[in-house]
């Protein structure tokens, strides 16, 4: 052993801020070895990865764009991961959403009306909330445990996506393919940046994040939340109902992750498809954590991986690289990030410096 | 009993994953260590077996292979969470996301390629017996070797010096360390055993039950996995009966859709997910039973120090 963990007295908060930056240091070290064993070169492909996407006005609006639903789902997941609820189902909540939210459209594809988009979104937070609110009740109810609920629930809520898509709601013009109607104009989000698909949404997502923000800081909810997660016993003894804390933790995660469904299918998709998201539920967790668990820090997380996402698309068009590396990139970080957290309570000590000042002190 | 065999000996098939994967972190989680990355060793497994059996074809290396693809990710797992305390639960979802991304990119080449599958080996003599012959005697070696697993499995944790060790490092850490016991190794090795075992259920599934790769393969078979360790109530031969009545659902939508019974197939296909979450109600309503046979130290980190 030539070093050991050492506990700190206390947790450094220098780390809390420096171990996200260290971790991202680390993945793109990481990267280079990659993509020189996959015989890419190193500087060509990480130029591909992370700047080219954003060498245009167009790319970053693409940001934007990527960034709204990790910020929507991750702001959410984060107040959970505070209070130590597992909700790792967000992909489904997602699913839901876009399936509720979705329906209405299709329900209203003739009418034509101001309401009709406020409707869908609405439909979509309590799609959402709805798919979240199962394993809130088998949690509090049964104590069943929400880690495999939630996820469980991911698949059957893809297939639900599926079945209604390759059936009911296949577009009767479509040419037999699984795909809904394309949604009307009063059923699609309005851009906010002309030439571009950043919509409406990104707005949503920054008003959640401040709102969120807020509650944390100023609510009793918020209070409990950060209670529950850090002293569980203090928060029993001062009476705080953890039955509470969970079902609050799941249905604004269950929501926010449902208005991520809806924003995505009413505004960059435009219709109901099979697939609807690449993963943006799991990635949001990513985003979560590397975020410090923090709004502010959620939106600058939410940034870089919706950069990750877009430097796999066009690393797979300039270089033909897989685009299996966004994912072996996303996991690598979050890797890294939760090895460089331990230096938050330990420091690292160097025993062979003890060694050797103790044969110094013996001579 | 024409159409009895052939579904009986799917379930076999459906069940074989299934239970190599929740035995491997059954013990993982007896020794106090929640791996949640299952679903991501059981793919890299996967891959690894696939591709040493594209480019080598002996089947023998390729289920090395699968086993070495897992234990090798379970050990970056073992790594942060024994070496570096970080959290269990975020590690292993990691674990998850990172195996998923890793086993696409290096199983790129392989999608679209084809294998034989596993050669089913006959039992002399016992193969011959009609009706328990086709059905328990002619398998590949993966099946037989599921079964001699679990047995293993359970004497290990039942019978011997080390199964006890295991167990009492899962339920106190404190305790065996003061007993002079090395935790943080015997959690390696564990773990390092739970990885070895997903690395196999994925070798199962690209070699022997659907031979060939494709992304995202397992389709959660690994959390299928973790929620029948927690079904068994962490005993080998109850994961043994929940893999098998697992993999009886999975037949059932298969067989289902083959008999033209009227029901979407994407309803079927949600039947294992649904069956998990009722079977994990069922089982985690009765908190003391729970309590009684879960590692008192599951998920809690060690360090000598503290």
């Amino acid at each position: 052993m030539f070093a050991e963990l050492v506990k700190r007295p206390e947790p450094s908060k220098t780390m809390v801020y420096l171990s996200p930056l260290l971790a991202l240091g680390i993945t793109l070290a990481a990267g280079v070895v990659m993509f020189q064993v996959m015989g890419v070169d190193p500087a060509a492909a990480l130029h591909a990865f992370f700047v080219e996407p954003l060498t245009s006005a167009y790319g970053w609006a693409e940001l934007g764009v990527k960034a709204t639903p990790l910020m929507l789902i991750a702001v959410a997941l984060a107040i959970g991961f505070r209070a130590g609820v597992w909700n790792i189902g967000a992909e489904g909540q997602l699913t839901l959403g876009a399936i509720c939210g979705g329906g209405v459209a299709l329900w209203l594809y003739r009418v034509d009306s101001l309401f009709v988009l406020p409707l869908m979104l609405i439909c979509g937070i309590l799609g959402g909330m709805a798919w979240a609110a199962i394993p809130a009740f088998l949690k509090t109810r049964f104590n069943t445990n929400e880690i495999l609920t939630s996820l469980m629930l991911t698949y059957v809520a893809t297939l639900l996506l599926s079945l209604l898509v390759y059936g009911p709601w296949r577009d009767p013009d479509g040419f037999n393919f699984p795909e809904s109607r394309i949604f009307s104009d009063s059923a699609t989000l309005p851009i906010i940046v002309e030439n571009t698909r950043l919509h409406l949404g990104a707005l949503l997502a920054l008003a959640l994040v401040a709102a969120v923000w807020v509650m944390l800081a100023r609510s009793i909810i918020g209070f409990q939340v950060k209670v529950v997660g850090q002293a569980p016993a203090a928060g029993r003894y001062a009476g705080f109902s953890l039955n509470r804390v969970v079902w609050f933790c799941f249905a604004l995660a269950g929501g926010a992750a449902g208005l991520a469904g809806i924003v995505e299918v009413s505004g960059p998709i435009g219709q109901l498809l099979p697939s609807i998201s690449p993963g943006y539920g799991f990635t949001a967790i990513i985003v979560a954590f590397l975020g410090r668990l923090h709004p502010l820090g959620v939106v600058f997380a939410a940034l870089l991986l919706a950069l990750s996402y877009l430097g796999g698309e066009s690393a797979q068009i300039t270089l033909n690289l897989p685009l299996a590396v966004t994912g072996v990139f996303q996991g690598m970080l979050l890797f890294f990030l939760l090895a460089c957290d331990v230096l938050i309570h330990y420091r690292i000590r160097f025993k062979f410096a003890s060694a050797s000042a103790a044969s110094e002190t013996a001579r | 009993m024409d159409i009895l065999i052939p579904a009986m000996l799917t379930i076999i098939t459906a069940a074989t994953p299934l239970l190599y994967a929740a035995l491997g972190e059954l013990i993982t989680e007896k020794s106090g260590v929640l791996n949640l990355g299952v679903e991501g060793m059981i793919l890299l497994g996967a891959v690894c077996g696939f591709a040493v059996v594209h480019f080598t074809g002996s089947a023998v290396l390729a289920i090395a292979a699968g086993l070495l693809g897992g234990a090798a990710l379970s050990l970056i797992f073992a790594l942060l969470v024994l070496g570096f305390q970080a959290s269990q639960v975020a590690t292993g979802l990691a674990l998850t996301i990172f195996g998923i991304g890793l086993s696409a990119l290096l199983g790129q080449d392989l999608v679209g390629v084809a294998y034989a599958g596993l050669p089913k080996v006959a039992i002399p003599l016992l193969a011959d017996i009609p009706f328990i012959g086709a059905l328990l005697f002619n398998h590949d070696m993966m099946v037989y070797g599921s079964f001699a697993m679990v047995a293993a499995v359970a004497w290990f944790l039942a019978r011997t010096r080390a199964g006890l060790i295991v167990r009492a490092v899962g339920d106190s850490h404190d305790a065996a360390h003061a007993m002079g016991y090395p935790v943080i190794r015997i959690r390696l090795l564990a773990t390092l055993f739970g990885g070895g075992m997903a690395g196999l259920a994925g070798a199962y599934l690209s070699l022997a039950y659907s031979p060939l790769w494709i992304e995202n393969m397992s389709s959660g078979r690994g959390w299928i996995a973790l929620a029948l360790v927690v079904f068994a109530t962490w005993r080998p031969w109850r994961a043994f009966v929940g893999a098998y009545l697992f993999g009886g659902i999975t037949i059932l939508q298969l067989h289902a859709q083959a008999l033209g019974v009227g029901i979407p197939s994407q309803v079927m296909s949600m039947l294992p997910y649904l069956a998990t979450i009722a079977v994990l109600v069922l089982i985690s309503r009765d908190q003391n039973k729970i309590k009684l046979n879960a590692p008192a130290c599951i998920g809690k980190p060690f360090h000598p120090s503290s």
